[in-house]
């Protein structure tokens, strides 16, 4: 079947799914919205439709995330009348009320409704489009995130989908990385290397056979984009794939994917199959004479192979180890062939790029960091979700506006952005432009897009403490200054944290993390101490307190900290005493409690649980 | 510690895979998705399938933190350790199962019911803190809530 041919039929089948007599349901069932219980939710509409005589006449659909975690089970009802309304927090039991509202009595359920994704209809509900979360959004690598049904290849197609392929196998490979070139294009991984530069690198090196990969192995904690992605349209990762294949030379291409991620992989292997049906991947792909295809490596949990060496070994069947540089992969790279390494982000904008031009792309973001990125949005903060943006959006319009702002109305004290290898960027930053260049000047990094919030109850040294205990953890140990330098950097954290450090420390974790900067092998070791230098350099007062004052500002530090009960706003309700698990605290009836120290094992539990504050921290 | 029953069927899952090295991980990863964990007989039967040291074996798998070497318990209980989780208090819920399980994580209790692991980030952060029992997500947990949640296994 020729292209237009297919896009014809998708076109169709898109038709169907947008504009029918039919009711239609969707269901967000991304990996976090079946931790929500969306699959509970998926069961109760199935039994109640079938209760109500409504199944013949709807259809439900599991799509993948629309970003908005914070609202998950997030499900979109097209009732009679067309209105499409999304609904927020719905649990099994809202079901038969969301059904009856909508679908039989052509009423909204106005308890959880959140949005209506219809434009124009008069109805007293904010529009998608103009939620604080979606307004400032530049939705290009999440274009059809929670909108198609992520198992169907005719929907993808029926947005535009693999376009951007034919496009790119109608020009030669060279035209293709201009086009990359033009968009400004860099690598979304978090070293941010212009991509089309990197794919001209691998074009040139003359070899029997070359490969591309795409790095899946998202092991920065606190990062879920590419996780959404591909659970949510992996043919957009997929395509760019094989157009980075295309540029460069190579006819077969990995994806790396975490085994952490099980629906992910779910996912590509559906898509890869049902591009194999369509003449998509295997030989003479659309008449181009070019030959292609995809296989999937799951990894085995080991944060240092996101690194390219290191992936690269771990695919040939080795330890994770990186290796110095050169030789680069774009000349002796997978089994000693050519190899072009890009991130799930990057291939995603790739297809969109070479469907909309290079210079559409280039449209968006700042000077020298072009287009878009995604976000993921997490900590201490209202509106916890995935968020995409034009580069150079400021901190405090991701954090205020989209994000609703810190939770429970605490004070904001830092973001963390880049994982273990980025920094805590403090409150009076809170105006910067988002960008490679801005965010490196204040001692941080882009990373893979990480973003999480923290506020006033949260201690730096604890969280310099806790990255470096991922970091020790995960140092493959083939290098000194990150072998042994994570080790004491992390002992003397433990022991600041614990009341028992001393000045003379501060400055041995200075040289130490210099020392790590300079000399270690690979990016891991290279960035291991960003969290200690930049929580050293912002919050050089809350160490000393540490040190000087065995106090921990915060209240983080458990070593260093009390729980009381204030006799004057306990109401005596008993509440910390059955969550208290190790029988601290006692008290009378209605009468104020108090907590035993000996006993107290400062879980903070009590203060979780009381609903009057009184539960006091020192 | 019980011998698995299903080892016998070993020859026919590495019949199924090549000889190349690059097979070695995704046949650890289905060797221990088949019987739970990487048993020393299962490892000299892929070091064998392979043509490989069992030396070169354990160094692979134990470089990789998915892998396990002894069986886990009849309910897997494993929680992350992520950023976003770290914030909200993981500490406070992996030392809540530590408590009512009495085991550390990597460990299996001694009637085989329970085993604990961290992991690293499951990517749900916008549901923090998340524990995964028996691979089913839990999300938005407290120590109060996991206990619970351990007590109605036992």
């Amino acid at each position: 079947m020729s292209f237009p041919t297919l896009q014809q039929q998708a076109g169709l089948e898109w038709q169907a799914f947008e504009q029918p007599e039919r009711f239609r349901i969707l269901i967000g069932s991304a990996t976090c919205g079946r931790a929500a219980g969306s699959l509970e939710v998926l069961q109760a509409f199935e039994s109640e439709l079938a209760k109500q005589g409504l199944s013949g006449v709807t259809d439900i659909y599991e799509v993948g995330c629309l970003g908005m975690c914070y609202a998950e089970v997030l499900v979109e009802i097209r009732g009679k009348d067309g209105n499409r309304v999304l609904y927020q927090g719905v649990e099994p039991r809202h079901v038969p009320a969301l059904i009856d509202a909508q679908l039989q009595r052509d009423e909204i359920y106005l308890p959880l409704a959140l949005a209506v994704m219809t434009e124009g209809e008069e109805i007293d509900l904010p529009s998608f489009s103009e939620l604080p979360i979606i307004k400032h959004q530049v939705r290009i690598v999440l274009r059809n995130c929670g909108i198609i049904d992520p198992t169907r290849l005719n929907h993808y197609l029926a947005r535009g989908g693999y376009s951007g392929m034919a496009k790119a196998l109608a020009m030669s490979p060279e035209q293709v990385i201009d086009e990359i070139k033009e968009s400004g294009l860099r690598g979304r991984g978090g070293a941010g290397f212009p991509t089309g530069v990197k794919w001209g690198f691998a074009r040139q090196s003359v070899s029997d056979q070359k490969y591309v990969i795409c790095n899946a192995d998202e092991g920065d904690p606190g990062a879920f984009m590419d996780r959404s992605v591909l659970e949510g349209d992996p043919h957009a990762v997929l395509e760019g794939l094989l157009i980075a294949g295309y540029a460069i030379g190579a006819s077969i291409g990995y994806v790396y994917c975490r085994a952490e991620y099980p629906l992910a992989i779910e996912r590509l292997q559906g898509a890869i199959a049902q591009m194999r049906d369509q003449g998509f991947l295997g030989e003479n792909i659309l008449g181009s004479g070019f030959a292609f295809d995809i296989k999937i490596k799951k990894g085995a949990g080991a944060f240092v192979c996101g690194e390219e060496t290191s992936l690269m070994q771990s695919i040939e069947g080795q330890r994770g180890m990186p290796r110095s540089k050169p030789p680069f992969p774009a000349v002796a790279g997978l089994f000693g062939k050519p190899t072009n390494i890009n991130n799930v982000e990057t291939l995603a904008a790739v297809s969109a790029i070479m469907e909309h031009g290079g210079a559409w792309y280039a449209g968006y973001g700042t000077e020298k960091s072009r287009g878009t990125k995604t976000f993921a949005l997490a900590g201490k903060i209202n509106r916890t979700g995935l968020v995409e943006v034009p580069m150079g959006i400021s901190l405090r319009t991701i954090i205020e506006d989209i994000g609703g702002g810190v939770l429970g109305g605490k004070k904001f004290k830092a973001v963390q952005t880049g994982g273990p290898s980025g920094g805590c960027i403090p409150a009076q930053f809170i105006d910067l432009p988002v960008d490679y260049e801005r965010l490196a000047e204040v001692g941080s990094i882009m990373g893979s897009g990480g973003m999480i919030v923290i506020d006033e109850e949260s201690c730096m040294v604890d969280m310099a403490r806790y990255f470096l205990t991922f970091t020790e953890n995960e140092s493959c140990g083939k290098c000194v200054p990150c072998r042994m330098g994570t080790q004491h950097l992390l002992k003397i954290l433990t022991t600041i944290t614990e009341g028992k450090g001393t000045l003379e420390q501060l400055e041995t974790l200075r040289k130490i993390g210099d020392t790590m900067k300079h000399a270690s092998l690979c990016g891991l070791g290279q960035t291991a101490a960003n969290p200690v230098l930049t929580t050293l350099k912002y919050y050089e007062d809350e160490y000393r307190a540490h040190i000087e004052e065995h106090t921990c500002p915060a209240g983080a530090c458990r070593a260093l900290i009390q729980f009381d009960i204030d006799p004057a706003s306990c109401t005596g309700c008993g509440a910390c005493v059955r969550a208290c698990p190790v029988e601290a605290i006692r008290g009378e009836k209605k009468q104020p409690h108090t907590i035993e120290q000996q006993r107290c094992i400062r879980c903070g539990s009590c203060r979780q649980t009381c609903k009057f504050g009184a539960v006091l921290v020192r | 510690m019980t011998q698995m029953p299903a080892h016998n069927n070993l020859e026919s899952l590495l019949a199924e895979y090549g000889r190349e090295r690059d097979n070695l991980i995704p046949l650890l990863q289905e060797v221990q998705e088949r019987f739970r964990y990487l048993s020393p007989e299962a490892v000299q039967a892929v070091a064998n399938h392979l043509d490989l040291s069992e030396n070169d074996v354990y160094g692979v798998a134990t470089f990789y933190a998915q892998f396990r070497f002894i069986p886990p318990g009849q309910h897997h209980v494993k929680v992350c350790q992520g950023t976003a989780c770290h914030v909200r208090g993981s500490d406070m819920i992996m030392d809540a199962i530590s408590r009512t399980t009495g085991i550390e994580p990597g460990e299996t209790s001694a009637d085989g019911k329970f085993s604990l692991e961290r992991v690293a980030c499951f990517g749900s952060c916008a549901l923090a803190p998340v524990v995964v029992l028996d691979d089913k997500v839990y999300g938005r947990m407290t120590a109060a809530k996991t206990q619970k949640l351990i007590e109605e296994k036992e």
